[in-house]
């Protein structure tokens, strides 16, 4: 990094402001094909730091920031998804009570006793469960199903309420001691993330910066958003399971939890492999040594299934040298995620510093 | 005169799990101060304020008891950071998982309810409903904060915030019975410019959703000539069987059965009707599952009635209830308590048929 790109672009940080945009990213519902609220935020947020700014057919949020000099620069795409998961109403049994579906992967043992967002103006309304008084205990040993559940809006009709209108938990955000806990922080952190790294871009590299549509219902914005790109290097900035929760006498490993995925606090997580990519090893070797020379923390995301936007890049045309970089976060796909402001922070200082640090070296050599 | 909605949302947003009552008992206290001639707190923790009849000394007295205690979580013990729990008052494991909470240790946290992931659920536990014991909550803070935060016994409530819905309908936590708390204090505001001859003792009752014991000591120690409970019963909602449940927003229900006394009852049905007040007759066959079981048999037993708020989705952090049901409710009592006579014990009677 030469001293004159620090000063041009200084290091992003995460601050009151950034911690702010947050809170109305999670705040913001965007169920995987309705990503409007959030791409509304975005486009806001990054228009005064580029010129070539494209909303493309799916609704991917497609920013370009080249970088300067006569040097030959990698085109370096990085993608984080404005989607979440959620619900949709698919039939209205009358007097405010809706049925629905899921969209993305929820458990159902997460839906019944929470309050919903119906569509674009935050109607508000509530999943139910039945008053245990009216349940027995054989009941109590079943699963409420989706089928049996309804979105309730209150008595009597509202226009503004109509099947096919989406929803999402109603969580508020808040900031707990060295957690943030809201909804949709998988992925609103990889967004917020990737706005900051628009606003400061590195000028070594030409910067594609995809905010995708559609990625928890198979990763389809990436899809396209690669192929316009046409990138040299693909990097998905995403939120990944930090199940490092305690385990019980006779279950886990022997009663350890050697399935953990990743931990809170232990840094950004970069990934090696999931169930839709083989990360690159040059891109692994130059995220692994940047944070041990810029005395980051980071963490291997423990290998297995799972995927990222990363798995359409990295097939995209003739191939993208790919990889993810993700923000452990707790309880992901419920209604209160759990992440640390540590792991933000530091997972935007790897990323902005590998970021000015890579030139068309880096793919010199063979995979 | 109190304003029911922005009352409600803080009856609702406030504390007070079965046993420690104190920060809801002080917002009612506070509320019912003007509305009332004399308080006080019992030894239980109930709360008691009497208004007092306009006939000569010694007055007849009524008791109206409405539990303001909510239910919630316990801790049991600290491991790694996290906390494992235990319940106060009667839940269904499976509307935990997920679920904000606010836990009441050294400060207030918030927290929110885990459900762990299957594998590190013991054999037996990894398919279906996670039950509590192998629940957990994260307050967001590191193994060495929550040591320092949190010991074993601190209460947790939930936390989900007030939903305002369309057709004049409220979804919240506790409104299982802060929406009879909050009919009783209209029913003390209406009384203000009516004039009943009898005392009126209105009772915040504590513990009721595990002891019943706020509503048992309080009926002992006022002795009152009647009491009734208000609470809230079975709404009608998705899922539920249409025989067991009422429609929201369609009127109360006035309880019979062995803890209601027969002519009380016909009472409570005759204002109703004189004042076209809806309601539904709510059938008990056995225990009402309210403070009347406890009021009725009181020192030497009380006439007792049970007037009930429909509400959905009970003991569920989105209870939802109707706010005209809760002003029918209020109207009732306060047009019963100003119809009583002073004669009204000599003519009750237990026989319907006379």
């Amino acid at each position: 990094m030469s001293a004159d790109s620090t000063t041009k672009n200084p290091a992003p940080k995460i601050r009151a402001a950034q911690t702010r945009l947050l809170r109305r990213l999670c705040e913001a519902c965007a169920v995987s094909g309705d990503e409007s609220e959030v791409r509304a935020i975005v486009l806001a947020q990054v228009r005064p730091h580029a010129d070539d700014i494209q909303v493309d057919a799916l609704g991917n949020v497609l920013v370009i920031r080249p970088g300067r000099g006569r040097k030959k620069r990698l085109r370096v795409m990085l993608a984080a998804h404005m989607d979440e998961i959620g619900f949709m109403l698919t039939h209205h049994d009358g007097d405010g009570i809706f049925r629905f579906d899921t969209v993305g992967g929820i458990d159902p043992r997460q839906l019944p006793g929470k309050s919903v967002w119906v569509g674009h103006d935050h109607i508000p309304g509530v999943i139910g469960a039945k008053p245990i008084h009216l349940t027995t205990s054989n009941e109590r040993k079943s699963t409420i199903s989706i089928d049996s559940l309804r979105i309730d809006i209150g008595l009597g009709s509202n226009t503004k309420v109509k099947v096919g209108d989406r929803a999402t938990f109603a969580t508020k955000f808040s900031r707990v001691g060295p957690s943030i806990r809201a909804k949709a922080l998988d992925d609103r952190l990889g967004v917020a993330t990737l706005i900051e790294l628009v606003k400061h871009a590195p000028e070594n590299i030409d910067l594609l910066a995809a905010f995708t549509v559609q990625e928890e219902v198979g990763l389809r914005g990436a899809q396209v958003a690669a192929y316009a790109f046409n990138p040299d290097v693909g990097i998905a900035v995403d939120s990944t399971p930090a199940m490092d929760l305690p385990t019980w006498e006779g279950a886990g490993d022997g009663g350890e939890n050697s399935r953990y995925n990743t931990r809170l606090d232990a840094g950004p997580a970069i990934y090696l492999a999931d169930s839709a990519t083989l990360a690159d090893p040059r891109l692994v070797r130059h995220l692994v040594d940047t944070a041990e020379s810029a005395n980051i923390p980071y963490q291997i995301r423990q290998p297995g299934g799972g995927g990222t936007d990363a798995g359409a890049i990295s097939r995209s045309r003739s191939g993208v040298p790919s990889i993810s970089v993700s923000i452990p976060g707790r309880y992901t796909h419920t209604a209160a995620g759990i992440a640390r402001v540590s792991d933000w922070r530091n997972t935007l200082a790897l990323l902005h510093t590998a970021l000015s640090t890579m030139t068309p070296d880096l793919l010199a050599i063979d995979r | 005169m109190t304003e029911l909605l922005p009352f409600l949302k803080s009856l609702i947003s406030t504390s007070g799990l079965s046993g420690h009552e104190a920060p809801v008992r002080e917002l009612i206290e506070s509320t019912w101060q003007p509305l009332t001639d004399e308080m006080s707190v019992s030894r239980l923790g109930s709360l008691h304020g009497l208004k007092k009849g306009s006939s000569a000394d010694p007055r007849p007295t009524i008791l109206i008891a409405a539990h303001m205690d909510a239910i919630g979580l316990m801790v049991t013990s600290i491991q790694d950071g996290f906390l494992r729990v235990t319940e106060i008052g009667g839940l269904d494991a499976r509307v935990l998982p997920g679920q904000l909470v606010t836990v009441h240790g050294r400060r207030d946290l918030p927290g929110v309810i885990v459900q762990p992931p299957a594998h590190l659920l013991p054999p037996g536990a990894k398919d279906g409903p996670v039950p509590l014991n192998h629940l957990l909550v994260d307050v967001g803070l590191r193994p060495r904060q929550v040591n320092q935060q949190v010991r074993n016994g601190d209460l947790i409530s939930f936390s989900q915030e007030p939903v305002q819905m369309q057709g004049e309908t409220l979804a919240g936590r506790s409104l299982d019975n802060r929406a009879s708390v909050a009919a009783l204090t209209l029913c003390l505001d209406e009384l203000q410019t009516r004039d009943h001859a009898w005392d009126v003792w209105a009772v915040a009752t504590s513990q009721e959703e595990v002891t019943m014991g706020g509503a048992r000591t309080s009926a002992f120690h006022l002795r009152p000539e009647l009491a009734v409970a208000v609470d809230v019963t079975w709404g009608k909602s998705p899922s539920t069987p249409d025989h067991k449940t009422f429609p929201l927003g369609r009127g109360l229900t006035l309880g019979w059965g062995p803890n209601i006394h027969p002519g009380l009852h016909a009472s409570f049905k005759k204002v109703a009707d004189q004042f076209e007040i809806p309601y539904a007759t709510e059938v008990m066959p056995r225990h009402s599952g309210t403070d009347a079981f406890a009021l009725q048999v009181a020192a030497h037993g009380v006439p007792t009635m049970v007037v009930s708020i429909p509400l959905r989705y009970m003991h569920t952090p989105v209870e939802m209830v109707a706010l005209k049901d809760i002003r029918r409710t209020a109207h009732l009592l306060s047009e019963f308590i100003s119809q009583l006579d002073i004669d009204y014990m000599d003519k009750l009677t237990l026989d319907e048929l006379s």
